[in-house]
């Protein structure tokens, strides 16, 4: 057995109410969700004498909600679900396809959207694509709620704007039009091990006459938190995708993303198989 | 200060305090004795202590016994019934599916899990099914085949259990 056993106390709270209270009383205790980033660490023993808050009984937070155009994922939901719930599959598919490939299924039963988000690692791999669909990440404190749009959750490795006793309630997306094409692409080693060394997601809406009419693109992995690739799809907005406008485009990626050398892969490596991705989603 | 847990271990109601930062792997080998379920690796990689909570696959070295409190849990202890072996258990058997075995009772549970969401499960879906689960002796090809026997086997166990019991 790990930890100090008089050290460590979980809270269980019973009601979302009862969990705010808490959090807003002990706002050093660690919001437990699936466990699966943080009992790794603890059974480390990086994190004992730690308070932890048990959200296990908050189901209300464990569920996906269609409201007209918009879908209203609980922080508490996990990636087995995801990957399985058809609303999800139907207006968010590259969300879909990310959590079916986080871990193995032991992961994705119990690790939660809201987990991956807080942890606020770069290889997260739900980021990319909540990215391109302009999520909103839904906060709620004892004092209140606010909503922040989903690239600003992130300050940096590891690091959220999240506030004292605040937790996050639900991710919001509002399903967008079809797109002409969509990707998803996890570069990595052993699939359930894997932290990705690069991670895509993209939509693209062409028009008629074959020209671009909006392209979002997504990296993660890159960079300490996940890039919109802002200056590439400028660029490309309105022009057909000839063969020197995605040269043009692949040259811009390094202007979005300043890619980092560590011990998953090179600089070199992540800039390469980003612009591969870049070149043949464009063509 | 210890906690009250109770939760139901292959269809028994078990109950016990316990100490917050106990592991619900721990709680099954040390509390209840099922030392079946076993610990690899407690970073949640090795999936051999891999057990179903409410029907689905997790390891339960990162989960804290309080967690589970009023769930449903089946270990490895719980697929045989009657003295008989669960069709998986019997397909690893028949088709040499283990070696050193450590890995085993893992392999097994996370593989009814996988059977029981997709009954035809193919080839690939059972490699891809056990991403989370790791072998150092069998090079997994003879676990692969023993789950893919498993599936077609189980029929026939049906048919051969009620000629037994006519
Ligand atoms: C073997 C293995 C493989 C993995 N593979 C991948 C992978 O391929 N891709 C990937 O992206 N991740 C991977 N992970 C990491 C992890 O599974 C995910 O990040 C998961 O989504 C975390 O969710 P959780 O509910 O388990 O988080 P927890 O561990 O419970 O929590 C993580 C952090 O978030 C905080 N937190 C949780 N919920 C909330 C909330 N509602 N509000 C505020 N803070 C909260 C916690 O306090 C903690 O700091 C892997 C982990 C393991 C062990
Ligand atoms: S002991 Fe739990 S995954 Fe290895
Ligand atoms: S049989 Fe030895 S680890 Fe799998």
């Amino acid at each position: 057995m790990r930890g100090d056993p008089a050290g460590m106390r979980v809270l269980q709270p019973r009601t979302i109410e009862e969990a705010l209270d808490a959090f807003a009383r002990r706002p050093s205790a660690v919001p437990l969700a699936g466990g699966t980033d943080f009992m790794v660490a603890w059974n480390a023993g990086g994190e004992n004498g730690r308070v932890i808050l048990d959200l296990s009984a908050i189901t209300s937070w464990k569920r996906v909600r269609v409201s007209g155009r918009g879908l209203r994922i609980g922080a508490l939901t996990t990636h087995w679900q995801l990957q399985h719930e058809a609303s999800v599959k139907k207006h968010l598919p590259l969300l879909a396809e990310a959590c079916a490939t986080i871990g193995g299924r032991q992961i994705q039963t119990r690790g939660t959207l809201g987990g991956n988000i807080a942890n606020a690692s770069p290889a997260g791999d739900t980021f990319p694509p909540l990215a391109v669909y302009d999520a909103k990440v839904r906060l709620r404190s004892a004092s209140g709620r606010r909503t922040l749009p989903f690239i600003e959750v992130f300050e940096g490795v590891k690091k959220t704007s999240l506030g004292a006793g605040e937790l996050i309630e639900s991710i919001d997306v509002d399903a967008p039009r079809k797109p002409t094409r969509q990707l998803f692409r996890k570069v990595g080693t052993r699939a359930a091990s894997a932290i990705s060394k690069t991670v895509a997601a993209g939509l693209l809406w062409t028009r008629p006459d074959g020209a671009i009419r909006e392209l979002r693109f997504a990296l993660g992995s890159m960079a300490p938190t996940v890039k919109r690739l802002r200056a590439v799809e400028a660029f490309v907005a309105g022009k057909k995708p000839t063969g020197e406008v995605v040269e043009e485009a692949a040259a811009l990626l390094e202007e979005d993303v300043s890619p980092i050398d560590d011990f998953r892969s090179t600089r070199f490596y992540r800039l390469e198989v980003s612009r591969n991705l870049l070149r043949a989603f464009l063509k | 200060m210890k906690l009250p847990v109770s939760i139901a271990v292959n269809g028994s109601a078990t109950s016990s305090e316990v100490e917050p930062r106990l592991l619900l792997v721990h709680y099954l080998r040390d509390v209840l004795g099922l030392t079946g379920t076993n610990v690899g690796c407690d970073t949640s990689q090795c999936g051999s202590c891999t057990v179903l909570i409410d029907g689905e696959a997790v390891k339960s070295c990162t989960v804290l016994a309080v967690q589970a409190d009023g769930s449903d849990i089946t270990t490895i202890e719980g697929l045989a019934q009657d003295g008989e072996l669960h069709p998986i258990q019997q397909a690893f058997w028949d088709n040499h599916g283990l070696q050193c075995g450590f890995c085993t009772p893992g392999m097994i549970l996370t593989a009814t899990e996988i059977l029981k969401k997709n009954p035809r499960a193919d080839e690939h879906e059972v490699r891809h099914g056990l991403e989370g689960n790791i072998c150092r002796c069998t090079g997994y090809e003879n676990i692969v085949k023993s789950i893919v026997a498993a599936q077609s086997a189980k029929p026939a166990k049906k048919r051969a259990s009620k000629k037994g019991a006519a």
